[in-house]
């Protein structure tokens, strides 16, 4: 980086000495890109922009006057306070060399998946406090979908960073007595994925825990259906070393969310019957998404819980995309399961004469 | 849904086959007084080893090779639930019946196992190194057999040695020593045969506990090895044809047969090394059938020359198309080094240490479960099928057959009588009687054989278990609980067959349906064999073929073994896919499932 401030960072060219700058989301989605993992296209804007912009308009003083005049146990002065601070954070005007970085990256995000200038794209906010052991924090902030044109990011960017001055995010932060000029933000833009199917998936059979199996639920549109249990999803069980189907399970799904691009919402919709009882994914998607899941739990080394995404937008073979991971928990913790004895050597292979695979229930 | 097969005494033989009871001994026919006894005993068809109708004489195979089986199981390991395997030839194909152990015996065998079947396992290299040493032995006593017509007056130097003996006594005791060896080298074949399948079923129960669901074929994938002395016959001939390019040999090669060829190479440097590699690849590789060694019939490369050169023509042909011919041998390790790796990453620690001990002893045990095939099917039968057709010949040059292949409609221990009706009368002075009765004989019984030949065999007779347990049957023959219902089932299941997933993939294509190896020369290019059961020696053609069905066999069946190695879809043990598929068929096998679907009928 030439400059000292850098103001945007496309997510496939920010290096880990950059990832400070990019917030919780923002490098975990950079060091996914950097592993060659399907990540929706975007970029970041920095913490640096956040911190010009707070410092050139001027409003950093007021924020921090503003906040710590607050007494968060006064739940009505908190919402009128916090609202008046998020009011002028809207109303300051943001620094040209800012909006220009974010204008000519967003343009070049368009020109990457050729859709010029109205690239719809999902508006993250992406805070600094993440690596704070109660991970909820991220959740504080707020996301924006089927955001369109350089304007509307723009705006979008700004309501991002006022999210970090709601009563909650505020009351949150001096509970856990976090300072408040250390807090900055990073935004996250993203090309939205209009998923023709999503769904989750684990690199362990959730029934018993075999290591060796790769558990997909997937279901028509968003994840949202599979997520919520609105539906019960098509459902397959891989070998994770063959990638081989052990067990598939193609269910009736009703509904199915998908993003509607007039109200920006996400619309919950009925499934045409004839397409509600199709296996949301083909044979070879289902191997797709298994290679993924396998490079993903390599590169975080233990069993991992990804959500994915088809995006109905891009073509086969290219359209797989990994929308977040993170550790899974449930076996990954049950390490005090008494541990099976196996008999080795020749009882072993008495033990296994005596005991015939097919006479074992499965 | 049939819930059982129908009995043995119900099936009857086809029109013309009257009397084929009498070619076999009477305790490898059901007999009617035991109808009761042998209808409560679930027997099933072994076609994956004995796929044809067999004559007489070729009956020894099986008598031999499921004697020893038994052998092993019942009176020296003691496996302690199982014994060995009864079997009944029935309407000309056999049907083998595993012989469980009393269950209050069961406990009383576990000491003696233990201590009889570790000592093998504890000492397996230095047994196998003497194993090896017997064998090369046995195979040497049969290669100095010989048998020669008797001469007309006894030498003369018998008469000065005062022998006192005359030639008769020779061909007679050459033929039972042949007869000896021959089961010698059965009993060889199973020393360590069925603790190699043990310890591979070790190895393959622990991961299909440690892994619920992994396919077998997984299983097979880790275990099996790169290298296996059943691929050098093939591998030599890969090496001709890189040679002839070399060396300027192939248009040579391409453009003549075998004698012409041979001639003019003989007239070049190169062409002269290359006939030398050719003469030094023959002993013992081209030792190497084209059925699977229990045939009287079976084809070796070393008789029949003009089957390896044309497999060398192919592979010329092929290298100059710019196709490699190579076996991926380091994409075979590599894969299997990154299977076992990566389920090995998904066990805890302890269980990481029994995978490693249980794959390390399948993997030394192993190369035997492959290697023996060469040294017993190919090259010791090689030697004993070569040597019955010299004794054959003597036969045809005393008149006794027309032809060579006749001798083989007569049983083994007939042979005895044939030779002394031989003896006895150049001993009177006295034509032979063989010569006036054995035509019309040999006419009788080729016509019964052709007969029985027209049907083919029944997949099981009797009612099956509730589920098969018996360790063997599943290994060596992939018949499961599943595969039997599957065959109940058959008539169900319109287009679709179930089988074993053996070597994965999916393609479509067209169905060529091969009943014996001389049909081989009709596979066209990108058709997909359907036959009952393939031979290693097939190899070459392999190269030709996008995917194989077979009718019966296992993921350890040689059709499994080999098309793994050369990379083609195979399902394997669908129980009937060569009677189901025509040729000309448009069908899909999707080796990783196991499935064969009949897309279009052939017009």
């Amino acid at each position: 980086m030439g400059n000292d401030m850098t103001y945007t960072l496309f997510f496939d060219e920010a290096t880990p000495d950059d990832y400070p700058l990019l917030g919780g989301k923002g490098a975990s989605l950079a060091s996914m890109s950097a592993a060659n993992l399907p990540v929706p296209v975007g970029f970041c804007i920095t913490t640096d922009a956040y911190a010009a912009f707070l410092h050139e308009s001027g409003l950093f003083e007021t924020l921090m006057a503003g906040v710590a005049d607050i007494d968060c146990t006064d739940f009505a002065a908190l919402d009128r306070q916090s609202a008046q601070l998020r009011q002028q954070l809207l109303d300051s005007p943001m620094p040209q060399t800012i909006e220009t970085a974010i204008r000519t990256a967003y343009a070049r995000l368009c020109q990457q998946v050729n859709s010029p200038d109205s690239l719809p794209v999902a508006v993250r906010s992406s805070a600094t406090a993440e690596d704070l052991p109660d991970a909820s924090f991220a959740g504080q902030q707020d996301t924006y979908l089927w955001v369109v044109g350089a304007d509307e990011v723009v705006e979008h960017v700004r309501r991002c960073w006022a999210s970090l001055y709601t009563g909650r995010a505020i009351n949150y932060r001096q509970h856990q007595g976090i300072a408040e000029n250390e807090v900055l933000m990073s935004v996250v833009v993203q090309k939205m994925v209009n998923a023709r199917s999503a769904g989750v998936t684990m690199t362990l059979n959730p029934t018993n825990g075999d290591r060796s199996k790769i558990a997909i639920d997937a279901s028509w549109g968003l994840g949202e259906a599979v997520v919520s249990g609105e539906v019960t999803p098509d459902h397959f069980l891989v070998d994770k070393v063959m990638l081989e189907p052990v067990k598939t399970a193609i269910h009736i799904k009703t509904i199915e969310h998908v993003p509607d691009p007039v109200s920006r919402c996400v619309q919950i919709r009925a499934v045409e019957a004839d397409r509600a009882g199709l296996p949301s994914l083909t044979d070879e998607e289902v191997k797709a998404v298994c290679r993924m899941a396998k490079i993903v739990e390599k590169h975080y080394r233990c069993p991992q819980d990804i959500e994915w995404a088809l995006d109905a937008d891009l073509p086969d073979g290219q359209n797989l995309m990994l929308l977040q991971s993170r550790p899974e928990t449930v076996w990954t913790q049950k390490k005090a399961a008494p541990q099976a004895t196996h008999t080795t050597g020749m009882a072993g292979i008495l033990n296994t004469l005596m005991n015939p695979i097919a006479s074992k229930p499965n | 849904m049939a819930q059982k097969f129908s009995s043995p005494y119900d099936h009857q033989a086809p029109a013309g086959a009257e009397g084929w009871q009498d070619l076999y001994p009477y305790y490898m026919v059901f007999q009617d007084n035991l109808r009761s006894d042998e209808e409560a005993k679930f027997f099933f068809c072994d076609s994956q080893h004995w796929p044809n109708v067999f004559k007489p004489f070729d009956a020894i195979t099986v008598e031999f090779a499921v004697k020893c089986l038994g052998q092993y199981n019942t009176r020296q390991w003691l496996i302690p639930p199982a014994n060995g395997i009864d079997f009944k030839i029935h309407n000309g194909y056999c049907y083998m019946s595993p012989v469980g152990v009393p269950p209050e015996q069961i406990g009383d065998r576990v000491p003696l196992f233990m201590e009889r079947a570790g000592y093998y396992f504890q000492n397996w290299n230095d047994l196998l190194a003497n194993w090896h040493k017997k064998v090369d032995a046995v195979i040497a006593e049969m290669e100095a057999v010989t048998f020669e017509p008797l001469p007309d007056i006894i030498p003369m130097d018998w008469v000065t040695q005062g022998v006192g003996l005359d030639p008769t006594y020779h061909l007679i005791g050459n033929y039972n020593k042949m007869i000896d060896l021959c089961y010698k080298t059965w009993m060889y074949h199973f020393e360590f045969l069925n603790l190699g399948y043990a310890a591979y079923l070790d190895f393959f129960g622990f991961c299909k506990e440690a892994f619920p669901g992994i396919p077998d074929l997984a299983i097979a994938k880790m275990v099996q090895g790169v290298d296996s002395d059943l691929f050098r016959p093939d591998d030599e001939l890969r090496k001709l044809a890189k040679l002839a390019l070399a060396n300027g040999s192939a248009e040579v090669i391409l453009s003549h047969n075998l004698t012409d060829a041979l001639a003019q190479l003989a007239q070049t440097e190169g062409g002269q090394a290359w006939v030398a590699a050719w003469d030094g690849a023959k002993y013992p590789w081209f030792n190497f059938t084209s059925g699977n060694g229990f045939y009287s019939t079976d084809k070796y490369w070393i008789e029949h020359l003009d089957i390896p050169f044309g497999y060398v023509q192919n592979y010329i042909q092929q290298l100059q198309a710019g196709q490699s011919i190579d076996r991926p041998t380091e994409a075979i390790a590599a894969e299997r080094d990154r299977i076992s790796g990566e389920y090995r990453d998904a066990l805890d620690e302890a269980a990481q240490g029994a995978f490693d001990g249980k794959l390390g002893l399948a993997r030394v045990v192993f190369p035997y479960v492959e290697n023996h095939n060469f040294y017993i099917e190919h090259w010791a039968m090689s030697v004993f099928w070569r040597k019955m057709r010299d004794l054959a010949n003597v036969f045809v040059g005393a008149g006794f057959f027309a032809d060579a292949n006749d001798m083989f409609y007569f049983r083994r221990e007939e042979i005895q009588n044939l030779l002394f009706d031989y003896g006895r009368g150049w001993a009177m002075g006295v034509p032979a009687i063989g010569p006036s009765y054995l035509p019309a004989e040999v006419a009788r019984r080729k016509a019964i054989v052709d007969a029985l030949s027209t049907a083919p065999p029944k997949p099981a007779f009797n009612e099956p278990p509730a589920v098969i347990t018996e360790p063997f049957t599943i290994m060596l023959w992939g018949i499961t609980t599943e595969s039997v219902q599957g065959w109940l089932n058959t008539s169900e299941s319109g287009n679709q067959l179930k089988g074993m997933a053996a070597s994965p993939g999916t393609v479509e294509g067209l169905a060529r349906v091969i009943n014996n190896p001389d049909e081989l020369g009709q596979l066209q290019q990108g058709e997909i064999l359907v036959t009952r059961v393939t031979a290693p020696s097939w190899a070459p053609v392999f190269g030709k073929i996008k995917a194989t069905v077979t009718d019966i066999g296992g993921m350890m069946s040689h059709a499994a073994i080999v098309c793994r190695e050369y990379g083609l879809p195979a399902v394997t043990g669908t129980g009937s896919a060569s009677t189901t598929i025509k040729t000309g068929d448009r069908i899909r096998v999707n080796g990783g499932q196991g499935e064969v679907t009949i897309l279009e009928a052939a017009a």
